[in-house]
């Protein structure tokens, strides 16, 4: 059955809609209760935060929109210290999308939160003229357990960790766009059990930072200003998957521009690196973790290459798009 | 020999200053990369010449694009790199947001797919390139033929790489040698630059992209240097055969003739383009364009960056005027080109 206008109408088949498929699956408490507003508790400072989902295609190997829109929110707050616990959720559907999509998507939504172990407390739906697209918004709340984490607190002598590959997200949706066939999935994944671990390990994070868009050289150019510092990385000690090197190989893509979506970055005393490696290695989606580099004085980003060569890693500008040769 | 020892041996060089010149975007990335001018002497100089075939296109060919992209039911379809570069009012990006439609591909071959899914749609593909992306025009119009595609034609600015280094051979004396293109030459063969070798006297160095093979490329025209030989060698055999690719230089022969054309930043070199024959002009989206002469803008140094003469850095706009996110000349527009890589890196 395809949506059409009379779902976003407020009426019967909108109410059909967060019935049969929002409540269903998001069944909560809050929610059910279909109020104006989630009325919430919470203990101490909160951290909140918002982020919007446009991807297409909307089902890709690794997740789907649903999937991103849980994790992009869930991920931001446990960067800032804070254990995630409510997220609202705004659908922008287009007319002519299957209601089965929409159901497939709140499904992995309330399956990922349950694994985050957020709720999903209010809601909106709006349905717009279009050809079958959607588009969500998510916005959340999490309670800050460790205070002062931030992307201007990096000091010189603090190791860098990486909690896995590189680029895995942007090369499985790109290879869905382009009708690659390959088995490269999206390393999509909430990231807050690998923040738990660091915290609880007692490591005094400085920054925490998930790698989204732009890259690792994006964030890590974000750290050095913000830190007024420099970075050095190893090009060796770089995690990056052999299907995603031959594919960047082919398209002349840089894995450390490439978007991640269950990737982050933890800058931590260099006299505690290992133990926050162990740290985070110990956890379900940093089992590949490394220590990819560590901070200086100075200003830039500068990666040492494998040949031992010196190379300056800039902000990306415009797209990242493949090559002509 | 090891390749801490070539480093070593690169490193310690006090002779006189070398300029080498690489003709390839895919080298002059490769070098910045691999952080290759850290680990050889400063007395020899890596510099990029015309490699990027967006940044030589000429204004005239982005204006036919961009008119036809605003034209009721008509698309435009593109690599990304070309999105960018201006034409002589506007870019494929400023089109587009005029309301043109313009799509971007990641691979030709996609330019079928689009074309037969939506036939009431008129398609113009940028066929731009060199000698490498040639053949899968090549092939493209083989297939448009056997599935009779007729709503999809071909903007060609197809260029060759020998002709280009032809013209800086006879102009730009102070090149010591080349670092010769990988990609071009797997199809033109280690052969197409043995005249020109000859001829001026100048080592040329066929390379993979490795940071260790251009090493090994670099060392190696040291050594001719040192012993006074010009040679071509070739040093990417994996790829590159001496007779090139010769099943992809039948396609070319098949469906291009060789012809003039302009070089943004160079003016007319002869003999460097690839025109669709007569026979197939059924294929051809209106590419003949004559009677371009286009000026750089002011301040802008691409000419001399193109030609080797300067690199980015020397030019005055680099980094002040001219950013990849405000591009004045055409280097700086695109991935490959010399400006938008250094600026990158540097």
């Amino acid at each position: 059955m395809k949506i059409d206008m009379s779902y976003g109408s407020g009426g019967k088949q909108t109410g059909d809609l967060i019935n049969q498929v929002f409540l269903k699956h998001f069944n909560n408490k809050t929610l059910n209760r279909l109020e104006d507003a989630a009325v919430l508790s919470v203990e101490g400072k909160i951290a909140y935060t918002t982020d919007s989902f446009v991807v297409t295609p909307l089902f890709f190997r690794g997740g789907n929109i649903g999937k991103l829109a849980v994790c992009g929110t869930v991920n931001d707050l446990s960067m800032m210290g804070a254990v995630p616990k409510y997220l609202t959720a705004g659908f922008i559907i287009e007319e002519g999308t299957e209601l089965e999509t929409i159901e497939e998507i709140a499904l992995t939504m309330a399956l990922t939160a349950k694994e985050a172990g957020v709720r999903i407390v209010a809601g909106d739906t709006k349905v717009v003229d279009g050809n079958g697209g959607v588009f969500i918004n998510t916005s959340g709340i999490g309670e800050v357990k460790k205070g002062g984490i931030s992307i201007s607190h990096c000091k010189p002598g603090d190791a860098i960790i990486l909690s896995g590959n590189l680029g895995e997200h942007h090369a499985a949706i790109l290879s869905h766009r382009m009708g690659i066939e390959n088995q490269i999935a999206s390393d999509c994944a909430p990231l807050n059990s690998i923040v738990q671990n660091l915290l609880d390990s007692q490591i005094r994070v400085h920054c925490m930072r998930d790698v989204t868009r732009g890259g690792l050289a994006t964030v890590l150019n974000e750290a050095a200003e913000q830190s007024s510092c420099s970075v050095e990385i190893w090009e060796a000690a770089l995690p990056v998957s052999p299907q995603v090197k031959g594919f960047c190989g082919i398209l002349g893509l840089d894995p450390l521009y490439m978007a991640n979506e269950g990737k982050m970055i933890a800058v931590v005393p260099g006299n505690q690196a290992e133990r926050a490696l162990k740290a985070v290695q110990n956890s379900k989606y940093g089992t590949n973790a490394r220590i990819i580099g560590t901070i200086l004085e100075g200003n830039g980003v500068r990666m040492k290459t494998r040949l031992n060569g010196l190379r300056t890693i800039d902000l990306l500008y415009g797209e990242g798009l493949p090559r002509i040769c | 020999m090891k390749i801490q020892e070539v480093i070593d041996e690169l490193k310690s060089y006090d002779g006189k200053p070398v300029k080498i010149m690489e003709v390839c975007g895919t080298h002059t990335s490769s070098i910045f990369k691999n952080g290759i001018r850290s680990m050889i002497s400063p007395k020899i100089k890596l510099i990029s010449g015309p490699g990027c075939p967006v940044c030589v296109t000429s204004a005239a060919y982005i204006d036919r694009l961009t008119e036809f992209s605003l034209k009721e039911d008509h698309c435009v379809l593109t690599f990304g790199d070309m999105m960018k570069v201006k034409g002589s009012s506007m870019s494929l990006t400023e089109a587009k947001a005029a309301g043109g439609n313009v799509k971007i591909l990641y691979s030709p071959l996609m330019a079928l797919r689009e074309a037969r899914e939506h036939k009431n749609i008129q398609y113009l593909f940028a066929a731009v390139g060199f000698e490498t992306t040639a053949p899968i025009y090549a092939l493209m119009m083989e297939e448009m033929q056997q599935k009779n595609i007729n709503n999809l034609k071909l903007l060609t600015s197809v260029k060759t790489m020998v002709p280009a280094l032809s013209y800086i051979c006879e102009r730009e004396k102070n090149i010591d040698a080349f670092l010769s293109p990988g990609h071009v030459s797997v199809i033109t063969g280690a052969d197409s630059y043995l005249e020109l070798a000859e001829k001026y006297q100048k080592p040329f160095v066929i390379a993979g992209f490795e940071g260790e093979h251009i090493l090994a490329a670099v060392y190696e025209i040291m050594s001719q240097l040192k012993a006074g030989r010009y040679e071509v060698k070739n040093m990417y055999a994996t790829a590159v055969k001496e007779k090139g690719n010769e099943k992809a230089r039948a396609l070319l022969s098949e469906y291009f003739e060789q012809g003039d054309d302009f070089w943004r930043g160079i003016g007319i070199i002869e003999n460097s383009a690839l025109r669709l024959k007569k026979k197939y002009e059924m294929f051809d989206g209106g590419s003949r364009i004559e009677g371009v002469n286009e000026e750089m803008p002011n301040g802008c140094k691409c000419t001399d960056v193109i030609l080797g003469r300067k690199n980015p850095a020397e030019c005055p706009l680099f980094k002040t005027a001219c950013t990849p996110l405000h591009a004045i000349g055409p280097c700086m527009v695109s991935s490959e080109g010399a400006c938008g890589i250094w600026y990158q890196n540097s």
